[in-house]
Formats: C-alpha cells, structure tokens, sequence
C-alpha cells in the first residue's frame, strides 16, 4: 500500500492549489497518492474530483474557513496524517503550501525537505532531490523517522498519475484553536494574458537591459506569444522597470527550469544563470559574444536584437501557418 | 515596541558557491559570505518603522556559524540597535525543523512584539521559517506580505498568494515574512559603520538557550540522530558548449530552424 499524504489546500481564489497534477504525479511514483482537500464546503466536491481525476484513490476533505489564515489547513493536515499514517506527505511549494509544510513539521518535529525537484524510493524509505544553489548540484534526502515532508517545486516533475475513481471521505479534524492572522479581502490576479505561468511554464522567453526601454520589452512579449511561453526578464530589465518584479529570473526571483528558456539581451549575471541553467535547450541572442550567457546557451545568437527577434517572430509565424 | 528581525549570512549569489563533496554541508571559504538580501529589505522595513514610529527598537537575530559575525556588522551599519548572534558548532548542518527551534528559543529570550523575516533564503530556498516560527511560538503569521503596516497592537498588509492579492492582519504580537516587493534596503552610511561598531553583539549557545528550548520541548543534546540526511551529493556535470552563430542577416531564420528540429516551435 505505502500511502503517501498529499496535501492539497484550495487555493484562496478557487480551485486547487498550483501544482496539485505535479504533485499527485509524484506520489504516484513512490506509493499509492492519497489526498487531503481543504476549502470552503461547497466548493469541495468539485475540488476532490478534481483530485481523483489527477490520481487521488482516496480524497480525505475537511472544510476550513478561509478567513483564518494557515491554521485550519494545518489543523486538518494534522488530523490527516494521523489518519492515514503516511510514508510521506507532499504538498506543492506554492505560498499555502509551504506554509502548511512549515505548519505540519513542527506539529509533528517531522522532516522537511523544502523545494524538491523529484522524488524516489529506496529499501530504506522515501528520498527527495533537491536542486541546490540554482541547480549546480544534485542532492538527495531521507528521513531517519517519517514521514518526510517535502514541498515539491512547481514544474519540476513531468510524470503524471492516472486518473482514479473518485472515494471521497470527509475528515474528522480536531481544531487546535492556535492564534491566526485574519483574512480581510481578496483580490484574484487579473488575467490579463493568456500565458503560462512563469513558475511552471516549458517555455520561457526573457529580456534583459539590452532592450533599452519598457516599450521595447514588448519584443519580448511578442516572441513569448509566438511560442506559447511564459515572459521573464533579468534583473536588470526588472531594476530598470520595463517589466514588474514578479518576472524576475534568477537566484532572488523565480528559478524556472523549462524545455526551452530564450534570453534576449541579458548578458547572464552568475545570479541570472543561477535560476535558469537547469532549462533543457537555451538559446541566447545578445549583441556581446563574450557575454557569460553565450557559455551555456545550446544556440548562442550574436547580433542586432532588435533585427533578429523580429525576424524570428516571422518565421515561427510562418512555420505555424506553412 | 520591540522588532526582531531575522537576518541570515549565505554565500554571495553574484559569486560561484560549492558544497562540500563530502559533507554536502555548505564550503564557507569557497566564496564570500553576505547577509541574504532578502533579509535586508526586511530590516529596512523595520528600520522605516523605527524611525517613523520613533518608538521601536530594532533588534536583528541570526543563527549561523562564529564566523559569520562581520556580515551581522552590516545590519547594525544599516540601523540596527543591537544583535543577537546563535553560535553553536552543535547547530552545523542544523534541519529547517531544528533552526526554527533554536531561533524560537532565541525570541523567547530576547522578547519581541513583532518578528519580521524575509520570505525565502537564497541558500535553502525553503520558505518555511516564519511559518514554523509562529507555530512553535503560538503566534498568528502572515508570510509572503508585499506592504507592511505595522500600528501600536497589529500587523496588517497585502500578501501575495496563490492565484492573487490578499489583505490580513494580526494583533500583535505576531510573525511576517516578507517578499522582494518592499523597498530596496538602504546602504550604511559611514556614520552608521562607525557607530557599528560600539553597538552590542550578544553571542548565544545552546546552552545559553537550554531554558527556552526545554520550554518549547526540545531537546538540547544534539548528539542525538539527525531528522533527516543527506545520502548523496553530486556536483551537476556542466552544460556542454552550444553553437554560437553571428548574425548574418538571416539568425532569426536560423533560430527558427534550430527550435524546429527539437520541436520546441
């Protein structure tokens, strides 16, 4: 059996936290995924099949009022974990869900293994690997007692669980009344694109200072939309306010790690690199033939940005309508 | 009103950093040691608070290894009243569950209305701490806020989460984190590195600390086995080199061919 715990909070604009698909995924690799559902009552059902259809054989749900910051999940989680007696409890490391591991570990003086990127199995037990210092080494992680707890990057991990059959089973959570910060609003992010989420996206499309300006960075937006990919940017591009801080890549932004990352006019700080160089093909254009970038792109591309990106626009569009 | 913030010492990510083949422990001398920037914007926040409010001492607390002292020196360049500084050879390799003990001990001791820590190190990128803080103390948290606005009995701001902005607050006495959205940290002026260095670095032990970890029902002998290890280290072999072409007028073309041929257009 070796049920493996995972923990899966609706996230406070609805549905399932992020990375609910990679996480159950990596369960399944490890043991049977059973699955905790938080949220509000009449939202569960919904959240539970949604679990079930992503590999859950069995969905635990408990209901938590989401005016009352971290607790309630944890207090469920808690109560879960009892319930099932995991050989470990995976939860995505989204914002909720690193706090409710944080939560859980101390309840239970448990193991964290924060931000791992793959998870397997030994004659010992549960191991989870994690990429370290922007993935410059590998390293691998084990409980001496369980059950581990390991937050599970987003986007890290490609196997899927198959669907099961939805047995659904209410939780009984015994609260701990411990204090908590109160929820007094919510706003759900604006959709103002229909690009993936930088997170967790395949592709990835970043511009740096080399676009001179915030209207210029519109390139970079175009060649993302081309290729169906996330936008990025260095630092550089975020200092000098082309685009906002939440498309930082790097060691201090978000470290991705699709199939293809494009850097367009970033030189490649080591602090850059740091949150990239884990992307399976890169390609670089850069005016710089000596820019640190050139060193670990697949296809380095020395010239005139804004001649080069244009014209690539126009061929991929070419290929899509050939 | 007493705020403590928590600072931690990491290898500089604009340098290359190594862990130990054979430990998997971090390698200090490989590369320059700095206090983690995400832990210095929130000690500016602090600050800002201090010097609007007038009434708060900012107190910054870490734990980290006897060497790593200057980089503290900082926080107190930038504004810092005091320091207190966790040393223990006992604490090298210390788990996230073991550090959030001993630095829940530490704010036992030193007393604090409000603790503030950045969101996530650059080291361990774990994320956790104010979290597991606020559980071993008993204390509301709000982690991850954006703004940060802090009135004689509560903690109140805009938090970024999954799927959107949310506002939360907390009475007082509580722990936050907070992200990369809130001011840059200021550089110490040379007044400021000066009076640095009169200002007062209290180093703490595990035994020091053995009452509040007895509280918090911890156990202070650390011989005892470790929650978790590691069982292998691996340095990641390095990318092999590219193709670079200069553009000849059609590179854009080319891209184009190149990202077809791996099916990546």
């Amino acid at each position: 059996m070796n049920p493996i715990l995972v923990l899966l909070p609706a996230a406070p604009g609805g549905g399932l936290i992020a990375g609910a698909a990679d996480v159950l995924g990596a369960a399944a690799q490890i043991g049977t995924p059973v699955a905790l559902v938080t949220g509000p009552a009449d939202a569960l059902p919904e959240l539970a099949g949604q679990a079930a259809s992503l590999g859950a054989t069995v969905v635990h749900t408990a209901v938590t009022d989401a005016a009352v910051l971290g607790v309630p999940a944890a207090d469920a989680a808690q109560s879960a974990v009892a319930a099932v007696a995991p050989d470990a409890v995976l939860v995505p490391a989204t914002v909720e869900g690193r706090e409710l591991a944080g939560r859980l570990a101390i309840r239970l003086r448990a193991p964290l293994a924060a931000d791992a990127v793959g998870v397997s199995r030994d004659d010992e037990g549960v191991l989870a690997q994690h990429s370290v210092y922007g993935g410059a080494y590998l390293v691998d992680a084990a409980a001496t007692y369980g059950p581990l707890i390991v937050t599970v990057r987003l986007g890290a991990i490609d196997h899927r669980a198959e669907a099961a059959t939805p047995d659904v089973r209410p939780l009984e959570v015994a609260a701990s009344g411990r204090p908590a910060a109160t929820v007094e609003g919510f706003e759900a992010a604006a959709q103002q694109s229909t690009r993936p989420d930088l997170r967790s996206a395949k592709r990835v499309v970043s511009g740096g200072r080399g676009l001179g300006s915030q209207e210029r960075f519109a390139l970079v937006e175009q060649l993302a939309d081309a290729l169906g990919a996330a936008v990025g940017a260095s630092r550089a591009a975020v200092d000098a306010g082309y685009v906002p801080h939440d498309a930082q890549v790097g060691q201090t932004g978000t470290s991705v790690s699709p199939d293809l990352y494009v850097a367009v006019g970033i030189s490649g700080a080591i602090q850059h690199r740091a949150g990239m160089q884990t992307a399976k093909t890169i390609v670089a254009i850069d005016k710089d033939a000596s820019a640190p970038i050139m060193e670990i792109a697949d296809l380095g591309v020395v010239g005139d940005l804004f001649t080069i990106v244009p014209q690539l626009i126009a061929a991929l569009e070419a290929r899509k309508q050939a | 009103m007493k705020i403590v913030v928590l600072m931690k010492p990491v290898p500089d990510t604009y340098g290359e950093r190594k862990l130990s083949l054979e430990t998997g422990l971090a390698d200090r001398d490989a590369s320059e040691t700095v206090l983690d920037e995400i832990g210095e914007r929130a000690l500016e926040a602090a600050l800002r608070h201090a010097e609007a409010a007038g009434d708060a001492e900012v107190v910054v607390l870490s734990m980290s290894p006897e060497g790593s002292q200057a980089a503290l020196r900082k926080a107190l360049a930038m504004g810092a009243a005091s320091a207190v500084h966790v040393a223990d050879p006992r604490l090298a390799g210390a788990d996230l569950v073991r550090t959030a003990e001993v630095l829940a001990a530490a704010l036992r001791e030193t007393g604090f209305d409000l603790v503030i820590a950045g969101d996530a190190s650059t080291d361990g990128t774990g994320g956790v701490m104010a979290a597991m803080l606020a559980e071993l103390l008993e204390l509301p948290a709000i982690t991850r806020l954006q703004t940060l606005e802090i009135t004689a009995d509560a903690v109140r701001g805009t938090r970024a989460t999954d799927g959107g902005e949310m506002v939360a607050q907390a009475p007082l006495p509580a722990v936050v984190s907070v992200t990369e959205s809130l001011p840059d940290p200021r550089f110490p002026a040379l007044r400021g590195i000066m009076s640095a260095k009169k200002k007062p670095v209290e180093v703490r032990t595990l035994d020091d600390l053995g009452v509040e970890l007895d509280d918090l029902g911890v156990e202070l002998d650390e011989t005892a086995a470790p929650r978790a290890i590691m069982t292998t280290v691996a340095e990641r072999p390095p990318r092999a080199a590219g193709t670079i072409i200069t553009d000849s007028g059609d590179a854009g073309e080319q891209i184009a061919a190149f990202l077809a041929e791996r099916r990546l257009a």
